[in-house]
């Protein structure tokens, strides 16, 4: 017998399981994210006044800044892909779900410059406090824009959307909640860039 | 289980599928089952080679004594290692999976009637992330540098500087990977997949507790792995998250950044290492439940009482975690609040556990195995909660801290306390797992020297602690005046362990004849009235059930006054 409630909802709790399992999935990773976050906070009220600040301005606020806007613009189109599959149109959704890989990589290409231009000055995650909570956060953070890049390339593939022409409530379903997925991911980025770059 | 391999012909399963990489989650629940186990045996293993060393310091260690150089003796730091394994063993990858991984796993579809997990591939990657975690563990005592030598707890700055810390740490976040997935799985299966009928008040205590603590793993887990990844940063990339400035080692100035804090890694761990004490104590209550209502042949006293104080002993576990820091010195205020949510804490499990001996009242009781074990536990924990007061209260901790009392007191909550509770739902469950009973005479001869002996091994440990004698000391703390009076126990304990060892065997006996000879069991051996056993003995592969289940009675309804039997099964009509 099939595991129920994979693409209708069950009515007493109006859930798919999929869903349930990746907001429960999202609050671990809040979890994950604030026991750094609460290092952070930790860290800097024990370091000398102005420290943090101090390497924080090492930092590169514009760059940040285009990678915040193409962030945002990926959870944009990754809203579009899903609502063109809704609006049964796979092609457009192949656009969108393009976009937003395209972002994502960006994105990485972006920080691959941030990061070789600190080690092209010597600045190493040893090198202070400040230095070594932002290559932590911002290194996991990165690693989750790699994870939700291997699903997107996933299905943005034929061998991922095939299920589109059996099971298209499935298949959309699936991208809704690797949509939430990356929606948190934008999210963490929109604290790392205030918390690290600004303050 | 995808769509097209959807057809009730099962029987083309390859042996690999069927059961190795199985999704099924009964066979999922047993692989959990025999791992933990095994790691079980191998940490208990590990302690009595140590308790061996604290009993006769200079004699070597029998049959063993080669594996540790030549003096066949432990060396300080062989000594180091083997505790800190021993700790990490039982707690990651022995109790815990056994408790949630096995019989949650196992239990929780069928006692809420359903066909599967909610995310049968997942619940594959959780053992198999689990399994992992373990081979990098033990393998770790192959390496060059020696298995993570810092206990279980990882403290730094030692466990910045001491060898095998790094295999520990890759291992952890396996092993925190794999509870994640898994209790992730339960929530969802127990929010989705309930059986039509089943609202939340007919649900058994069993699955409410495993409900529970899902949500402990999920919520406590992500902080530890966040202090683990800081960790391996310090040791792979020379930060200094937890090494302040102008720490001194070896007689020199340790060459980094600074400003980190030892502190910082103590909160994180904790604030999953509190939380994780529910984990180990809340599945076994809940199998304790589930036997006792089943062998007094009535009610469990106070349900609602039972399950409110579950609920309200997860939310509060995660505010009390710094009782294990007085010592730290981390200030009056933070102490202060600190012990009172600690006093508040101890209300729920007192709530449960006197409804637990209340349950026994009146009831005409049958004394079986798994009986004898759930009434153990009783008692065995009542020790183990009320031992661990004067360890909440800031004043009295400062004496007890780090003494063999601490050691005396959690050994109680989980050794006789969760671990006899696992045996006990070894006992209950065997039946519907494989058809068969376990052997009542085999059993009742691993019950009672067992009873014995743990308390052989735990009761001196009091007294050493409230004399001072401090844990972790590779000579049992021989060089220090104060411990002289009370050393002489250690030759008693360790008499005690090696019984403990050899009183598993009747188990391991039982286990396999009863595999193979043992009496037959119908669907419902034990006549019990909740869901599982309404199911064939054993469980129809993928399926469970060979009827539809709907739920129409609460989980305990024993001695219904006017029935016909003394026992209502939750999916009669």
């Amino acid at each position: 017998m099939e595991v129920p409630y994979i693409v209708e909802e069950r009515e007493d709790t109006g859930l798919i399981n999929s869903k349930l399992g990746i907001w429960i999935f999202l609050a671990s990773e809040i979890m994950l994210f604030g026991g750094l976050f609460s290092a952070y906070i930790f860290l800097r009220l024990a370091a000398p006044p102005g420290d943090f600040a101090r390497w924080a301005s090492e930092l590169s606020v514009p760059l940040a800044t285009v990678n915040t806007l193409v962030l945002i613009s990926s959870s944009v189109s990754m809203v579009m892909a899903w609502a063109s599959l809704k609006l049964n149109d796979l092609s457009k959704y192949k656009m969108y779900m393009g976009i937003t890989l395209l972002c994502s990589l960006i994105f990485l290409v972006i920080k691959y410059f941030e990061y070789t231009g600190k080690f092209h000055h010597d600045i190493y995650p040893s090198s202070s406090t400040f230095m070594a909570i932002y290559f932590t956060l911002t290194g996991l953070h990165g690693i989750h824009i790699i994870g939700g890049m291997i699903v997107m390339i996933y299905f943005w593939l034929p061998i991922g959307y095939k299920m589109w022409e059996t099971q298209p409530e499935h298949f959309a379903n699936r991208v809704e909640v690797l949509g939430l997925y990356w929606h948190f991911v934008d999210l963490v980025w929109i604290f790392l860039f205030p918390v690290l770059y600004l303050l | 289980m995808s769509s097209a391999s959807h057809n009730h012909d099962h029987h083309d399963e390859g042996f690999i599928r069927k059961y190795i990489f199985s999704v099924d989650h009964k066979v999922i629940g047993l692989q959990y089952g025999i791992t933990s186990l095994l790691f079980l045996l191998f940490g208990f293993s590990l302690m009595a080679i140590m308790r061996w060393q604290l009993a006769y310091p200079d004699t070597p260690i029998p049959i063993l004594g080669f594996l540790f150089g030549e003096s066949g003796t432990l060396a300080p730091e062989q000594y180091n290692s083997l505790g800190a394994m021993h700790g990490t063993i039982m707690i990651f990858l022995g109790v815990v999976p056994l408790a949630v991984g096995a019989f949650g796993n196992y239990l929780v579809p069928l006692q809420i009637g359903a066909v599967d997990m909610a995310f049968p591939k997942l619940n594959a990657a959780s053992y198999w992330s689990y399994f992992v975690g373990g081979v990098i563990m033990i393998s770790s005592f192959f390496m060059p540098e020696g298995a993570a030598r810092s206990g279980w707890t990882s403290y730094p700055p030692l466990s910045i500087f001491e060898n095998g810390q790094t295999m520990w740490l890759i291992s952890m976040i396996f092993l925190i990977t794999s509870s994640l997935l898994g209790s992730m799985n339960i929530i969802v299966t127990i929010v989705q997949l309930r059986a039509p009928g089943l609202t939340w008040m007919r649900l058994s205590v069993f699955v409410w507790a495993q409900f529970v603590t899902s949500f402990l793993l999920v919520l406590a887990f992500p902080p530890l792995e966040a202090a683990a990844i800081l960790q391996l940063m310090d040791r792979v990339a020379g930060t200094s998250f937890f090494l302040p400035s102008g720490l001194i080692l070896s007689g020199e100035i340790v060459d980094v950044a600074g400003y980190g804090s030892p502190l910082l890694w103590q909160h994180l761990f904790w604030f999953l290492a509190h939380p994780e004490v529910y984990v180990l104590i809340l599945p076994a209550m809940g199998i304790v439940a589930e036997i006792l209502a089943n062998n007094t042949r009535k009610p469990l006293w106070g349900f609602k009482p039972i399950v409110y104080s579950i609920i309200f002993l997860g939310f509060c576990s995660f505010i009390v975690w710094a009782h294990h820091m007085f010592l730290t010195g981390m200030g009056q205020a933070m102490s202060a609040f600190f012990q009172t949510t600690t006093m508040i804490i101890s209300i729920p499990s007192v709530v449960i556990l006197t409804s637990y001996f209340l349950s026994l009242w009146g009831g005409s009781i049958r004394f079986n195995t798994p009986m004898l074990f759930a009434l153990a536990f009783l008692p065995m924990f009542g020790i183990g909660g009320l031992t661990g007061l004067p360890l909440g209260l800031a004043a009295s901790d400062i004496y007890l801290h780090d003494t063999y009392y601490v050691i005396g007191h959690f050994h109680y909550v989980v050794a006789p306390g969760t671990i006899f509770a696992l045996f006990a739902g070894i006992y209950y469950w065997f039946p519907k797992i494989t058809g068969k009973k376990m052997n009542e005479m085999l059993g009742k001869l691993h019950f009672w020297p067992s009873l014995i002996f743990m308390n052989g091994i735990f009761m001196p440990m009091f007294i050493q602690g409230l004399a001072g004698v401090s844990r972790r000391l590779a000579d049992g703390g021989v060089s220090y005046a104060h411990a002289s009076g009370v050393l002489h126990w250690n030759e008693f304990m360790t008499t005690s362990a090696f019984l403990l060892g050899i009183a598993q065997l009747p188990f391991i006996i039982n286990i396999i004849m009863s595999l193979f000879s043992g009496e037959k069991a119908g669907r419902n051996p034990w006549d019990s009235t909740t869901v599982e056993w309404a199911a064939p003995s054993p469980p129809l592969p993928h399926v469970n059930f060979d009827s539809e289940i709907s739920i129409h009675h609460t989980a305990y309804e024993y001695s219904v006054p006017d029935a016909k039997k003394d026992f209502i099964l939750q999916t009669e009509k």
